[in-house]
């Protein structure tokens, strides 16, 4: 399957089976869906996580596998049902992030003159200003929960994906089917839906993927701040917790480990599927992998950087 | 020349819309913002305090765009108001002191990370398919995934905690005396070297592999195969063909990159309780000490710009073309 086919392809079906051909992808898939699977089951299966059961700070045993935390609540517990909020809320703030981007981004690519440079200039002051600092003042004005930390990294992390979306648009606009379909007098509307957007798809889900990541750990460390809500189970709170009821001085490592270790996890998974995905859709990539392999059977030994035959063998 | 004002221009556009997100800021809680405001700290503050509140976020009467133009000239004579949770003493102050450290801390780590980073990427392009190639990426991307503050936490429970061969926090020894000697350098140097390792670690990845990706198609080009061709040595041909203009993406990103790592330096510093910053900010936030959060803000971001506009310098000397036409 070429790049174009695939760009084009029929959707899900498409996707799934670039996943199966690939596999970092399909690591990185499998992965996430067991995450994703304890994002939807935990919560039913758990049990309350706010429970008091035992001592606190206990270390990990037969009774509970990941210990108990600095208030005597049972950290795997803990780490099953906050699976889901901040799973979720990294997904939507990801999605979001790339919704605003792409508007942004798509309509400056496409009109360009003075739109371009009003909305360049204005995603660009969003860039370069430090985000973490911006999203913890705005944060800590608002009533702090989800919705507050999702809103705010929606406003501090949009402007990376405008950026990339706006080039991707600049390029797309000056092919020959974009300018065929301005000359067939379609309206702008219909070529940014039909034309311009249908061809960034692969480009929009990787940096879907990729906001998710960014998503996951801001979220995580705002609510490490406390700027979220403290009393709901989430990572970034189990964190929080572990942090003021000073694990480190006690060493009780268990209540800081497993937290951190699923945020990675996820963040690595959701990696390794963009770069399996770039790999598919990259034609570049795509093209030095046929010729690596192409060589390799020929008994030749491709050289370091491009492929091409060094030494015959 | 005009490239380089044309880009101070820019900055200052992004300084006055990060002082004007900062006054707006407050006025965006429901209701009226003083009475929100002081409802929060009923009973807490003294009248001074609340008069200085009152002051420093111009919530006088009048209509808006008089308020904005109060607010406007304190910041331009840097008075950012009085902190509430060390009052009296004035935002300016506050931040001053912690100032320092956070740009000690997160200077000398970001520019670390980029060197290092950097040149493992030349070496992950060169031995392609190396183990350099192979293993290191994914790991750096693992450990880029962990969040910062984490890897601080875990670094420090195992070096500082268990194993004991680092300060648990702090920039140096409650006992040794501040000065230009060796014996305090070398303290602030053993304090500062597990945060910086953290941190460096957690962003090594992005450098690796936006190096290792454009070396690659570089040393696929022509003017490389030219000098491959004329014998020159492996090593000339790698750093100062290749990599010199390999490093421009690089470059570019690294003034995106310097915001986000101090963001993530903030929460480094909270782990270790170093007084920069970040701990400053934690503090703020904590006593709800809004002049103080904003003066932070204000100060991060436009140390950003500064360094941002420095970085403009670097790409100017670095890159031919831009120079070219900027002249």
């Amino acid at each position: 399957m070429s790049a174009p086919d695939f760009a084009r392809g029929n959707g899900l079906a498409a996707w799934a089976l670039a996943i199966r051909r690939d596999r970092k992808a399909l690591a990185g898939a499998s992965l996430l869906g067991l995450f994703a699977l304890v994002a939807v089951v935990g919560p039913w299966v758990a049990g309350d996580p706010t429970a008091l059961v035992g001592i606190p700070l206990q270390a990990p045993s037969a009774a509970h596998w990941l210990g108990t935390n600095g208030q005597g609540q049972d950290v795997l517990t803990q780490l099953i049902v906050g699976t889901r909020v901040s799973l979720a809320l990294g997904f939507i703030v990801g999605l979001l992030v790339v919704l605003i981007g792409a508007l942004v981004g798509v309509t400056a690519g496409y009109f360009g003159g003075r739109v371009d440079g009003a909305l360049s200039v204005f995603s660009n002051v969003f860039l370069v200003l430090p985000g973490m600092p911006l999203a913890i003042v705005i944060a800590a004005y608002l009533p702090s929960g989800p919705f507050t930390v999702g809103l705010v990294l929606v406003v501090t992390g949009w402007a990376w994906n405008a950026r990339v979306l706006r080039s991707q648009a600049l390029a797309l606009r000056r092919r020959d089917f974009v300018a065929a379909a301005i000359v067939a007098g379609e309206s702008d509307f219909r070529i940014l839906m039909a034309e311009i957007l249908p061809n960034m798809m692969s480009v929009l889900v990787a940096q879907v993927i990729g906001s998710t990541v960014y998503a996951i750990g801001a979220q995580v460390g705002l609510e490490f701040l406390g700027l979220g809500d403290v009393s709901r189970v989430t990572w970034g709170t189990m964190l929080y917790w572990a942090q003021n009821d000073s694990a480190l001085l006690t060493g009780s490592w268990w209540t800081f480990v497993p937290a951190g270790l699923c945020v990675a996890l996820v963040g690595f998974a959701l990696t390794l599927l963009n770069s399996g995905f770039d790999e598919i859709t990259n034609p570049r990539l795509q093209l030095e992998r046929f010729w690596r392999v192409h060589l390799i059977r020929r008994g030749q030994l491709p050289g370091r950087s491009t492929p091409v035959v060094r030494e015959h063998a | 020349m005009r490239y380089l004002l044309k880009r101070l221009g820019f900055y200052l556009v992004a300084a006055w819309a990060a002082v004007t997100i900062n006054f707006f800021l407050p006025r965006l809680m429901p209701g009226d913002p003083a009475t929100a405001l002081f409802a929060r700290f009923k009973g807490k503050l003294a009248p001074e305090a609340i008069d200085a509140l009152r002051a420093t976020f111009g919530l006088t009467e009048g209509p808006l765009w008089s308020q904005y133009l109060t607010y406007l000239s304190h910041v331009l004579r840097g008075e950012m108001g009085v902190s509430i949770a060390y009052f009296p003493a004035p935002v300016s102050q506050v931040i001053g002191t912690a100032l320092g450290w956070t740009l000690f801390l997160a200077g000398s780590a970001v520019v670390l990370s980029f060197v290092i980073g950097s040149l493992l990427g030349v070496a992950a392009a060169w031995w392609r398919r190396g183990w350099v190639d192979t293993w290191l990426p994914s790991a750096l991307v693992f450990a880029g995934a962990l969040p910062y503050f984490w890897l601080a936490m875990a670094a420090l429970y195992l070096f500082g905690f268990q194993l004991g061969w680092f300060p648990l926090g702090h920039a140096y020894a409650d006992d040794s005396v501040p000065g230009w000697t060796l014996a305090f350098a070398v303290d602030v140097l053993r304090h500062a070297a597990l945060p910086m390792f953290t941190i460096v670690l957690a962003t090594l990845g992005g450098w690796l592999l936006s190096m290792r990706n454009t070396m690659i198609s570089v040393l696929g080009s022509d003017y490389v195969n030219l000098a491959r061709a004329k014998g020159l040595s492996p090593a000339r041909v790698v750093l100062r063909y290749a990599a010199r203009n390999a490093l421009l993406p690089s470059v570019t990103s690294f003034g995106m990159a310097l915001g986000f790592v101090l963001g993530g330096s903030l929460l480094t510093e909270i782990v270790f309780s170093y007084p920069g910053q970040g701990y400053l900010l934690v503090q703020a936030v904590r006593n709800q000490d809004y002049p103080l959060m904003q003066g932070i803000f204000l100060v991060i971001t436009l140390a950003v710009l500064g360094a941002n506009w420095v970085v403009d310098l670097v790409y100017l000397w670095l890159d031919a073309r831009t120079r070219d036409s900027a002249s």
